[in-house]
């Protein structure tokens, strides 16, 4: 009896060897952005690195890390991760507002996209809206964030005057980092004068 | 402790759990399907619209779940079935557009559209899974990791 039994063990051991749950790759996969190009991700592993850098440019990882690049495309991508991508939350969207000359007062114009930026809440879920103010690089660039983040701040007043509720509205001043118009330093710049009401 | 007190330990328990006080908020929770809960510390919630997430937090969807957050610098992570996703470090100066992202996919699917952080301070994005590691350069991607199936 004894025999038998460890004869079958190790065939039972034998069956099992051949036939192992294959283990299953880590994936990584690059998309399309929305302009249509793709930037590009570091995949590094214990086998090594590798850049993928095209739109639906692939790589498997092992659990040992080897890394396999694969090819999807907007197909295969669709039947595996359809459901993934359908559930993102919508994309923000951004308007950029001007100020009256030596003001934090926006133009008349500029106070026309309230409206829309209300209608454009009504439509998201939990939406929040980010203030950024940036300034051109005349001054010292402390004075330029102070100066960005109190225009942040007048957006937002205006804004809450217009009916947002406040709590859903942060600011920021990014002062001369950012400016729309590449200038000299200490160069006016009536377009850098701005600032950016992102909806999220 | 009399039954009062129990009663009060457990409601303040209770309301504790239902806030889930945010420090600073790294995001918000914009779509929930199915199950899908948020761990912080020792507390667990289940998530809805509007949560706001931190730093540390532990995310998990069941196997119809999946959960949309669209983090401050404009990072978006969606996660899949059966997914766990730790945010296990987050930092956003929204002035100078520094900080950090450290992310990490135990197991499920990851979507991501990268934001202000990785365009500004690429070297300090990065994903995980227990196999790989991701460097990100401004862009949209989908991670997988095998891990528990």
């Amino acid at each position: 009896m004894t025999p038998v039994v460890i004869v079958a063990a190790g065939m039972l051991a034998i069956i099992l060897n051949h036939h192992p749950d294959p283990p299953q790759p880590d994936r990584v996969v690059l998309l399309p952005d929305a302009k249509g190009g793709a930037g590009s991700v570091v995949v590094r592993a214990a086998g090594g690195e590798r850049v993928l850098s095209e739109a639906f440019a692939a790589a498997d990882v092992s659990p040992d890390g080897r890394i396999t690049e694969r090819r999807e495309t907007a197909e295969s991508v669709k039947a595996r991760y359809g459901a993934l991508l359908d559930a993102q939350p919508p994309r923000p969207v951004a308007w950029t507002v001007y100020f009256q000359t030596g003001t934090d007062r926006l133009t008349a114009e500029s106070r026309t996209v309230f409206a829309t930026i209300k209608e454009e809440l009504a439509k998201r879920p939990a939406p929040e809206i980010g203030v950024v103010g940036h300034t051109d690089r005349v001054g010292r660039l402390e004075d330029n964030d102070a100066l960005s983040k109190r225009r942040a701040e007048a957006v937002k007043n205006q804004l809450v005057e217009a009916g947002i509720d406040a709590s859903r509205i942060d600011t920021a001043g990014r002062g001369e980092r950012e400016p729309l118009v590449p200038t000299a330093d200490e160069v006016a710049e009536a377009r850098n004068r701005r600032a950016e009401i992102s909806v999220r | 402790m009399n039954k009062l007190g129990a009663a009060g330990v457990a409601l303040m328990a209770a309301l504790a759990a239902g806030n889930l006080v945010a420090a600073e908020a790294a995001g918000t929770v914009k779509t929930v399907r199915g199950a899908v809960t948020v761990e912080r510390g020792s507390q667990k919630v289940a998530a809805v619209p509007g949560m706001r997430v931190e730093a540390a937090d532990r995310i998990a969807t069941g196997p119809d779940g999946s959960v949309g957050i669209t983090l401050r610098d404009q990072t978006m992570l969606t996660a899949g079935p059966n997914s766990l996703l730790g945010l296990d470090k987050y930092s956003f100066d929204s002035t100078t557009h520094g900080g950090e992202l450290d992310a990490n996919l135990k197991r499920g699917s990851l979507a991501v559209i990268s934001g202000k952080l990785a365009k500004a301070s690429p070297e300090s994005v990065r994903f995980r899974t227990d196999s790989v590691t991701l460097g990100v350069r401004g862009t949209e991607f989908i991670l997988e990791a095998a891990g528990g199936q």
